[in-house]
């Protein structure tokens, strides 16, 4: 392996990173995925367009989060001290809506006057359909039929914020297909409409894109926990379906050598069982929805249905960053199962009064199997990426209470 | 002389377009899908598009991704794919064929291995909708060496900053994405087109096939009127599905002649 000077410094200005990314998409969409890269590469140096994505993210979206730490958390496993960066904190509720506002800016720089957007768990959407309404653009959000079952009160949110819900029925219903369904209406309207990706995904230069708009999470991280400890963590974890959370939280970071991370899969019913969302553990480097990464697919290339209780892992890929960063063994990647999921709630919703979202969850039973073998310094820092409300049907049929 | 190259040659000397048709490899069944693919050169068809299934097709509509998961569904693949056109090849060996599909599938098959044993099979081009010039690189050397075609697209987003770029290293024919969207949903506007390829005959001396939103028989003679040749696919791909399975190759080959009438008749009407 050639010894690279820094972790930071990708992708390439082709857009990959190793071997990863790229830009496999249509031609029909080529000049314009060129054209965002030009826009986002002017907006990047223009210090009025952090100036005014700051002033948004400070007063609206409410940031920074908090970093808290977890005192009853860290005593119920009795190792390692854990604090939980309260991205659920945020305005609409998860993480995304960080990306979501860096990119709107973006598409009115552009002169776009449509948005449209993919999503899974609905998280992305609604972000997608608040940021619309908060400017004034059309918003058409493109969700799978078996999503939009499993997350009704996301899909009425979006729907009273002004947005249009497509339900995609092709294909398996799920979020590769919303994504299929958003491409090819973007195809359809290239002149007026700017598509807001929701994960570290797709063409370049959305992964690299989502990533700098994500990253504000790490920044704040790495302020907050000087503040309290005088030190950087030893440890940073986050669930990942398609990754923006993760690389959000790990981004600023991948040059501490000292700091590791563990970034945690969907494993679904079990990574042996076929039925599960770990694209880097059970997958292999393919191509789909413009880019190069690990996807879950049969012997001939097609893509195989992921398996999740979360909605928001529930992604056949993975952002090809986390692929390359597989790769190279900056990030080490492990799973978790859908009990460990649900486990990891109930101990949260316990022992700190926090319903989190069932993808961080996910990230949340990785710190419950590892905190209690580490000493008691040992410092943890958990990307809270989600709050639960909206999974709270779910987990009531999981549990058998019906609400 | 490739045989895209002498059918093209052959087409210029009759003062006509060519039809090309797209039909779907292993759609519905294996047997049908033969039966169906075997028929077109009587049927009319001077290029065949034979459609390598995919999953996620994102650059299609519902026709052809319906098609594509129905020839899934029915067990066809890459593989399955080329077999098919091998079996085809045994009765005719002067019509073009040329595979159009995603990348992913040839990618896990092996871009080198998926050139030769699609020369093998008797291919003639590829079209592959998600390897823009941008990222060909890791195909096209296998393509040459196995003696295929890769053949580009233009769109309406093409322009002439653009063209080069998408000429260079194309061969074959150059495939004009005639609408905004996704196969078989707009319909083409003859002006708008017609406009396109006045301006790609003076960048490019490969012939000029029109595709995406030609539906009819006048459609695609309005098309004819100026491109080289015109592709119909959704339309063809619709009718596996209109009546009986066991049907579905006598629909296909009876729009294919109506098509094909249509489209030798063009000229002729204009001159008329």
């Amino acid at each position: 392996m050639t010894q690279l000077n820094s972790y930071r410094s990708g992708p390439d200005e082709r857009g990959h990173f190793g071997i990863f990314g790229g830009r496999y998409v249509s031609e029909t969409l080529m000049p314009l995925i060129l054209e965002v890269e030009r826009a986002y590469t002017a907006a990047r140096k223009d210090p009025s367009f952090q100036k005014e994505l700051d002033y948004y993210l400070a007063h609206y979206v409410g940031r920074p989060s908090p970093l808290w730490l977890a005192e009853r958390l860290t005593k119920a496993l009795g190792g390692a001290k854990i604090y939980l960066k309260r991205d659920e904190l945020n305005h609409t509720g998860a993480h995304k809506i960080n990306s979501c506002m860096g990119q709107i800016l973006l598409a009115q720089r552009m002169g776009k006057k449509r948005i449209i957007a993919e999503t899974g768990a609905g998280q992305h959407g609604v972000a997608t359909a608040t940021v619309c309404a908060l400017f004034g653009l059309s918003c058409t959000v493109y969700m799978g039929a078996t999503d939009i079952a499993r997350q009704a009160p996301n899909v009425f949110r979006m729907k009273l914020l002004g947005a249009e819900v497509k339900p995609v029925t092709s294909g398996t219903g799920t979020l590769k297909d919303a994504m299929n369904e958003a491409l090819r209406d973007w195809v359809a309207n290239v002149e007026n409409t700017y598509y807001i990706i929701g994960t570290v995904a797709g063409p370049h230069p959305y992964p690299m894109m989502v990533r700098d708009f994500q990253s504000v999470i790490g920044r704040e991280t790495r302020e907050q926990i000087m503040g309290f400890e005088g030190r950087l963590p030893d440890k940073l974890i986050a669930c990942i379906g398609g990754g923006s959370n993760a690389m959000g939280l790990f981004h600023p970071f991948l040059d501490d050598k000292d700091v590791a991370m563990d970034a945690v899969e969907a494993a679904g019913l079990g990574l042996d069982t076929g039925k599960h969302a770990a694209s880097l553990q059970g997958g292999r480097p393919g191509v789909l929805h413009g880019n190069r990464t690990y996807l879950l697919m049969n012997e001939d290339g097609q893509i195989d249905e992921a398996h999740s209780i979360s909605a928001g892992l529930d992604y056949p890929g993975i952002g090809p960053e986390h692929s390359w960063l597989h790769e190279i063994k900056r990030v080490n990647y492990v799973a978790a199962t859908d009990d460990d999921a649900i486990e990891a709630f109930k101990l949260l919703s316990r022992t700190e009064g926090i319903l989190p979202a069932l993808e961080p969850a996910h990230a949340l039973a990785h710190v419950a199997r590892i905190a209690p073998k580490l000493p008691k310094d040992y410092l943890i820092v958990m990307n809270l990426c989600g709050r639960g409300d909206k999974d709270i049907f779910t987990i009531g049929e999981r549990l058998g209470v019906k609400l | 002389m490739s045989r895209l190259a002498g059918r093209f040659a052959e087409l210029a000397k009759e003062g006509r377009a060519g039809l090309v048709t797209y039909v779907m490899a292993g759609d519905p069944d294996a047997a049908q899908a033969q039966a169906i693919l075997d028929g077109l050169p009587a049927a009319g068809a001077d290029v065949i598009e034979l459609g390598l299934p995919f999953s996620d097709p994102m650059a299609d509509g519902p026709a052809i991704q319906a098609a594509a998961l129905r020839a899934l569904k029915a067990g066809a693949s890459t593989r399955s794919a080329l077999g098919q056109l091998k079996k085809f090849r045994e009765k005719d060996q002067t019509t073009p064929v040329v595979l159009m599909g995603y990348y992913n599938p040839i990618y896990i098959y092996g871009a080198e291995k998926f050139c030769k044993d699609a020369a093998a099979a008797g291919a003639d081009g590829l079209i592959v909708v998600d390897l823009p010039p941008e990222e060909d690189a890791e195909l096209r050397p296998y393509a040459k060496t196995a003696g295929l075609d890769l053949v580009r697209l233009a769109t309406p987003t093409t322009d002439d900053k653009r063209l080069p770029i998408v000429l260079e290293g194309a061969s074959g024919f150059l495939y004009y994405v005639a609408v905004l969207g996704v196969t078989g949903t707009r319909s083409a506007v003859t002006d708008e087109v017609s406009a396109a390829v006045a301006r790609f005959r003076k960048t490019t001396k490969l012939p000029i096939a029109v595709g995406f939103g030609i539906k009819t028989p006048d459609g695609a003679a309005a098309i004819a009127r100026n491109a080289d040749a015109c592709v119909v696919g959704s339309a063809l791909v619709q009718q596996v599905i209109e009546g009986p399975a066991a049907e579905a190759a006598g629909r296909v080959h009876g729009l294919v002649k109506a098509l094909a009438g249509a489209v030798r008749a063009a000229r002729a009407k204009r001159t008329a």
